[in-house]
């Protein structure tokens, strides 16, 4: 498989906190990585980085060789790089076609008027919000909003899709409906990075893992060999289990 | 049909062509009234073209304003009226492109007091150059144009902002726009430059405000900063569409007819406690209708929609 995005060498610190530290890692085109470790080993500054949220002070992202750090979001989402948010971020007093044709008329080869609103719906039915298109945002539950995230991200036709947390907080049911979602995503080519606390989804849809602490890259590999890994396990559970 | 671009343009323009014939049946008091309507409909509409959907409150509006009167007190002697709106128009663009490329990164509060600091800053400027190299404080503004000629011009002037904002809002600009005041950060991520959505918008909205205070310096005979760059202007402007409701195009205009009225009858009757009741009737605006009227009325229909809709279940 060749590589999508190369994260190498890069550190991003917040005035005394260094809060990723020379984080080196590759992704592969097609595949589904996990990115996981301990609250606060800097996994969202990672996301932020890599889409353009946050600028690195120091390293290099190369999206499909080139370079994107430092980017505008704006440029890096055209380029192909779509993402949700921790915390679900939708456009509260636009309905949910809106709020979808957000992802579809800024991309590089836009769709505007009753072609869009087409594909919104498309998209809608897909992230299992059939038949919702006039809802107010606003109105929807946190877990239909997590949707219409996704739905917005997908718009974009992204190559590369960073997910943060976006299984947290679902009941088995829509745990069960969320990962067969983002294992067809991978079946349609899309790449994603993950960053998830749910261990059953993370075994059962990530071939690779990249596990961080305390800003530092600490273990890169298959899902079971990175899950086996004595550094890994201490990270999470303390040195008195590894 | 009723929505369709052909119907909506239609209605306006046949809207703008009744109101041009408002000069043949109304006194000299009642033009200028209708000029006072027509100058703030401008004012408080294109304030909230940018406002409305960015919800970045400009207390600038005079500060272009006035650049666009002190244009006509300079050059309206020495060159063609046309030619001076240009100029005009130029001037404000460029002060609304500095502006805009240097603060439109400043959010909320930040934003508001340094359009005000502008506003009083350019007003500085101009007496500062008035008295140091043209050795004047005010200027005298002898245009041969009447108050009829100064309607049309506004009504002119109001129709293209009409045509130009319903545009703006059918168009990806005016979507952009409105994904920027929801939340900011979502916009960067789908694409959207969003400094270059905002700093086109003030830009646009910047020219309307200029060319108003161009049209309108005739009227005056003689200007000086602290008349063409009175802060109460921007003040009015605010109030004005936060009453009328911003969120529509249509909005802005249900704020500027009562409250010009209303202006009006405060000026002649109690010209000591203008700014007091002007204070007041901000903050009653603010507490009981935060949507303004349009707002109101969208919600009202929307009740009373959902009410007959539960009697015909009921049935």
């Amino acid at each position: 498989m060749s590589t999508l995005l190369q994260v190498s060498g890069v550190t991003k610190r917040f005035g005394g906190l260094t809060a990723v530290r020379e984080a080196s890692f590759v992704v592969k085109a097609g595949e589904i990585l996990g990115l996981l470790g301990p609250n606060g080993s800097g996994k969202t500054t990672m996301m932020n980085l890599i889409s353009g949220n946050l600028r690195p002070d120091a390293g290099g992202i190369a999206f499909e060789n080139t370079e994107i750090a430092g980017r505008r979001p704006h440029l890096i989402a055209r380029d192909g790089v779509a993402r949700t948010f921790q915390l679900v971020r939708v456009v509260g007093e636009m309905n949910a076609r809106e709020n979808v044709m957000a992802g579809l008329a800024f991309r590089k080869s836009p769709l505007w008027g009753s072609a869009a609103e087409d594909e919104a719906d498309r998209l809608l039915e897909r992230v299992g919000l059939a038949g919702r298109a006039q809802t107010p945002a606003a109105d929807m539950t946190y877990i239909d909003q997590k949707r219409l995230e996704l739905a917005r991200a997908l718009g974009l036709k992204p190559r590369l899709l960073l997910l943060d947390e976006w299984l947290a907080g679902l009941n088995q049911t829509e745990l069960e409906g969320g990962v067969s979602l983002i294992r067809s995503l991978g079946e349609d080519g899309v790449t994603v990075i993950m960053v998830e606390h749910v261990m059953a989804a993370i075994r059962s849809l990530c071939g690779r893992c990249v596990v961080m602490n305390a800003g530092a890259i600490i273990a890169e590999g298959s899902t079971g060999d990175v899950m086996a890994d004595p550094a890994v396990v201490s990270a999470y559970l303390g040195d008195e289990h590894a | 049909m009723k929505n369709s671009p052909a119907f909506v343009i239609g209605a306006g323009a046949i809207l703008f062509a009744a109101l041009a014939f408002v000069p043949f049946y109304v006194d000299g008091y009642g033009l200028a009234l209708a000029i006072g309507i027509a100058s703030y409909t401008i004012l408080a509409t294109a304030w909230a073209l940018f406002s409305g959907p960015t919800r970045y409150i400009s207390l600038a509006t005079v500060a272009f304003f006035g650049v666009g009167a002190y244009t006509v007190a300079v050059l309206g002697e020495v060159l063609p009226w046309p030619l001076v709106m240009l100029v005009a128009a130029i001037n404000g663009m460029l002060l609304a492109l500095v502006v805009g490329l240097s603060t439109l990164r400043l959010a909320g509060i930040y934003f508001v007091i340094f359009t005000f600091g502008l506003t009083e800053l350019i007003k500085q400027l101009v007496t500062w150059y008035e008295v140091k190299i043209t050795r004047t404080v005010g200027r005298y503004v002898f245009l041969d144009i009447d108050q009829q000629t100064i309607y049309w011009q506004l009504l002119a002037l109001a129709a293209i902002l009409f045509l130009v904002g319903y545009l703006i809002g059918r168009s990806r600009l005016g979507f952009a726009l409105r994904i920027i005041g929801g939340d900011e950060t979502v916009a960067r991520h789908v694409g959207i430059d969003t400094t270059h959505a905002k700093v086109a918008l003030f830009v646009l909205s910047a020219l309307f405000m200029t060319l108003t205070g161009a049209i309108m310096a005739p009227r005056w005979t003689y200007i000086d900063p602290a008349i063409a760059f009175n802060p109460q202007v921007s003040f009015q402007a605010v109030i004005m569409a936060l009453l009328g409701g911003v969120q529509r195009l249509w909005g802005p205009v249900l704020g500027v007819i009562p409250m010009t009225l209303l202006f009006e009858y405060l000026n002649a009757n109690f010209p000591n406690y203008f700014i007091l009741i002007l204070g007041i009737v901000f903050m009653l605006i603010v507490y009981l209708l935060p949507q303004g009227v349009a707002g109101a009325v969208s919600s009202l229909r929307a009740w009373s929609r959902r009410d007959g809709k539960s009697v015909e279940e009921a049935r």
